[in-house]
């Protein structure tokens, strides 16, 4: 197939999760204006950190005016997994120009790593770069471009369609592909836990230390020989 | 401009995280096979700390009960998740079953 055909294929295999992938942009600009960022930076945020759960964290802890410190370093935290799909894509990017690796990395999130890692595994001779780009760029796109739409319009949506609640439904989409053994099982259980355990712990750390309780605890359960 | 500090350090470790073992790759043959198993744990682990309090929380207490509409519109969506893996089914039935659950009094 031809670059141009696999970049196509790209945009229509990302199709379906656009309509789940606007509304989180929708969500993360309405809610951070509330929370007080201002429309221009917020639109920057999505477009450089590009990871809504991330920034939806983030607008939540400065909101209840948490340091900025940790403001920051949730973000940093909740996107720990992205070091997992780097990891696990970077063979498929051996091919790559360094300068093209680069620029791949910073589209790396759930949906695009997803997509990409099924079609690459799917067909060996699909054009790594022009369909990753694809699915990018219409991932990219609609996340920025609703965003700004959240900006624009989020105080003159009804509370009663209730959209932020798309976003814990979405992370729920991805938690259960993710959740595949015992370890993994643990994983989930021990940090969804302590995170409602340790809702309104000091400074808003809540996230920080369930993600780490959780990873703890799973390597401990596999040590262990949970389910071997 | 403190709040532009928060964006730039959030988009420069998130970028860290995500560049890490690609551009490492090359000069490191293979990621280590336990490397990437712990690596595995990190999306459960962060995913259910997001969820879980979602649908648990409301106004920052702990809901579980029937008149929780997120907690039972929730549970809906999770059983949608795990049989179909598809995020827009899930999305779609969870918001769904939210709004039903809002007409019921």
């Amino acid at each position: 197939m031809s670059q141009r055909a696999d970049f196509a294929a790209g945009v229509r295999d990302s199709l379906p999760t656009l309509p789940a992938n606007a509304p989180f942009g929708f969500v993360v600009g309405a809610a951070a204006v509330q929370a007080g960022f201002s429309g221009v930076q917020i639109v920057a945020m999505s477009a450089t950190v590009f990871g809504g759960a991330s920034q939806l964290a983030a607008i939540d802890l400065l909101a209840s005016d948490a340091p900025l410190v940790v403001v920051a370093l949730t973000a940093v935290v909740v996107n720990l997994r992205y070091t997992m799909y780097s990891a696990a894509i970077a063979p498929h990017f051996r091919r790559l120009s360094e300068r093209w690796r680069l620029v791949c990395a910073q589209f790396l999130l759930d949906t695009t790593f997803a997509i990409a890692v099924t079609e690459y595994e799917r067909d060996e001779d699909t054009d790594r770069l022009a369909y990753y780009l694809g699915i990018a760029a219409a991932i990219y796109v609609t996340y920025v471009g609703g965003t700004v739409a959240g900006v624009v319009f989020g105080d003159r949506v009804p509370d009663g369609l209730q959209l932020d609640f798309a976003v814990p439904l979405l992370f729920l989409a991805l938690l259960a592909p993710s959740v595949s053994d015992e370890p993994t099982a643990v994983a989930a259980a021990v940090g969804g836990f302590v995170a409602v355990a340790a809702v309104g712990a000091p400074m808003n750390v809540g996230v920080v230390i369930a993600g780490l309780a959780g990873v703890t605890a799973a390597v401990l359960a596999d040590g262990a020989g949970v389910g071997q | 401009m403190s709040l532009w500090l928060v964006v730039a350090a959030a988009a420069a470790g998130t970028y860290a995280l995500r560049v890490s073992f690609i551009a490492l790759f090359g000069r490191l043959d293979d990621v280590p096979p336990r490397v990437e198993r712990v690596l595995s744990y990190v999306p459960p682990a962060v995913l259910a700390a997001l969820v879980l309090p979602e649908l648990v929380l409301s106004d920052g207490a702990l809901a579980v009960s029937l008149g929780n509409d997120r907690l039972l519109a929730g549970a809906i969506a999770a059983v949608v998740a795990w049989r179909t893996e598809d995020m827009l089914a899930t999305v779609v039935v969870g918001m769904a079953a939210l709004y039903a659950l809002s007409l019921v009094p």
